[in-house]
């Protein structure tokens, strides 16, 4: 018996270790490695940190990495705070067959490919689209106006696309609240500002930050969006990635690019889990 | 702020009106895509020139519809192949980690375990471009030792599906796990004490148990795989699935053509979700 089953073990760690092995971790070392050269002439290379010199030296490149750090976390902001209060009325205010509808609701865009999504803004926002169109109609505007390719429109684009991996989460842990808690606050003399303060916010923080680290990695890694919706002012650090890679074909560039994108995400990620005290098996499993 | 705590009329109203401007954001973009497939014209944007199904049966230039498509046909197959693949491996292997993660107490566990949910943590573009890394390394090497050139280890379809394969796994991993803590132990040993051998108690009772969630599984990742865009656009040979293959087109300039494709991927995958309820609720 006790043989059988050190059989049986094996045979189930080995697909295990083949996926993460063979797809993750060796491709993310051999990506290191290959960041790590610098090609001196046909098939020779030398180890050298040049790649990562001219990334942190080029103001381009250093550019946009910040600036995709940054309007990332605005994204995850701007979603966590548009998405709380629907959150909370679908988990709290609705009941019985109208909550499970608006539920329903927030998941049916995104059994749809991010491209349509995009696609749909495309039509409504672009210079001959729907909007530009109702503001001519209403006389607030007397001549096509050009939506796309701001930074505004790529922000509606990214709180789009991820939104719903902000309400899901936050409406999971806002139903676990027992409404009496919430009673029991007004009782003692708050009012809803304190309660939304000391007691909601509170019991929704594991969805806070489980939304947040979603929505935050889907942002950063987005590349339709920013390609799509955004201007030629606002590139993207994944664009970038994308050019070194596919257009330039130098590998070694796009990949220290890629692993500094990777090292920022797991900085923010694991930022985000110290700062509230929990662990990624908690949060994601 | 619940029901049962009275708040001012105005504050329910704003509340309410919020809440409906919230689901109207949701619906517009998509709405809007739905729409104008059928506006006879080559744009999908006003004005609105009547209405048509050329752009789903169409079968003269310029209006040729979907189904008369060969190049957005042969996207669509390329697709289901992949997902196909990619759900029918992303579940087998979600299964026996979903098993050895429930079954089996080791050293490295925990370790292990936070390996395993890293995928969901990796850009998308990242995962692409190690694969791409890996898998040219690799078909460097084999060149320099045997002279061979394995085509499957340059961009293609196989990258693609191992690509997409590499977090969706993560996912089923989790879906499967899930049920499988719900299982009572004391079945399975019921099984055993009757007479039957390990396997067998897995195949008969275990398994059929877990049928819910991997069929859900299988969907899950059939859709992830379909709707793939970073990874597979790093990976990506010369047979384009479709989310590629309409990205280029929409580079291009779009016709109400990529409606037509766009709403019938809408009724497509809801169709797909609501079969998993259905099939869910069943007791």
């Amino acid at each position: 018996m006790r043989s059988q089953s050190r059989i049986a073990f094996y045979l189930l760690l080995t697909p295990l270790v083949l996926w993460l092995g063979l797809l993750i971790v060796i491709p993310h070392i051999d990506m290191l490695l290959i960041s790590l050269r610098e090609r001196i002439s046909f098939g020779v290379y030398d180890r050298s940190l040049l790649q990562y010199e001219k990334a942190l030296t080029e103001p381009l490149y250093l550019r946009t990495f910040a600036r995709t750090a940054v309007m990332s976390i605005l994204a995850t902001a701007i979603t966590l705070i548009i998405a709380f209060p629907v959150a909370y009325y679908i988990a709290k205010m609705a009941k019985g067959r109208l909550q499970q509808v608006l539920f329903l609701l927030c998941l049916i865009p995104f059994y749809v490919s991010e491209l349509v999504r995009t696609f749909g803004w495309m039509i409504l926002l672009r210079e001959t689209g729907i909007v530009s169109n109702l503001l001519q109609w209403t006389g607030l505007a007397d001549q096509p106006v050009e939506l796309l390719y701001t930074d505004a429109t790529m922000m509606v684009g990214l709180v789009y696309t991820s939104m719903l991996f902000m309400v899901v989460p936050l409406v999971t842990t806002l139903e676990s609240l027992d409404d009496s808690v919430i009673e029991a606050g007004y009782d003692l003399g708050g009012n809803g500002f304190s309660v939304l303060r000391e007691i909601i916010i509170p019991h929704a923080m594991p969805g806070i930050v489980s939304g947040c680290i979603v929505v935050f990695m889907l942002s950063l890694g987005n590349y339709l969006t920013p390609t799509m919706l955004g201007g030629k002012d606002s590139l993207w650090f994944t664009e970038m990635i994308y050019n070194q890679f596919i257009v330039r074909s130098n590998w070694e560039l796009g990949a220290a690019f890629g692993f500094m994108l990777l090292v920022l995400s797991s900085v923010i990620v694991w930022g985000m889990l110290a700062l509230t005290g929990r662990t990624l098996k908690e949060t994601m499993g | 702020m619940i029901p049962t705590i009275p708040t001012s009329r105005a504050f329910r109203l704003t509340y309410g009106a919020y809440v409906a401007l919230f689901f109207l954001y949701l619906a517009l973009p998509l709405t809007v895509v739905a729409v104008f497939a059928f506006n006879d014209s080559q744009f999908p944007s006003l004005p609105w020139d009547g209405f048509t199904w050329a752009w789903f049966f169409g079968t003269e230039r310029p209006q040729i519809g979907v189904f008369h498509e060969r190049g957005i046909l042969r996207a669509v197959g390329t697709s289901a192949f992949v997902a196909g693949c990619v759900a029918v491996l992303s579940v087998a292997v979600g299964t026996t980690n979903a098993f050895l993660f429930n079954r089996y107490e080791f050293r490295g566990k925990g370790l292990l375990y936070v390996l395993m949910l890293l995928p969901l943590v990796i850009p998308g573009i990242v995962l692409g471009i190690s694969i791409l890394i890996f898998s040219s390394t690799l078909a460097n090497g084999i060149w320099d030792l045997a002279q061979m050139d394995i085509q499957a280890l340059r961009p293609g379809l196989l990258l693609v599906i191992l690509g997409q394969f590499s977090f969706i796994t993560t996912i089923a991993t989790l879906v499967i796990s899930a049920r499988l803590q719900k299982f009572d132990r004391t079945l399975e040993e019921a099984a055993l004490n009757l007479g039957a051998d390990r396997l067998t108690a897995v195949r008969t009772i275990t398994l059929p148990f877990l049928a819910p969630a991997m069929v859900g599984a299988v969907v899950v990742a059939f859709l992830m795989s379909f709707e793939n865009f970073n990874t597979t656009l790093m990976l990506v040979g010369s047979d384009a699935p479709l989310t590629i293959a309409m990205f280029d087109r929409l580079k291009e300039g779009s016709t109400p053509l990529l409606n037509a494709v766009s709403l019938l991927l809408m009724l497509g995958s809801s169709l797909l979700a609501l079969l998993v309820i259905l099939f869910q609720r069943r007791p």
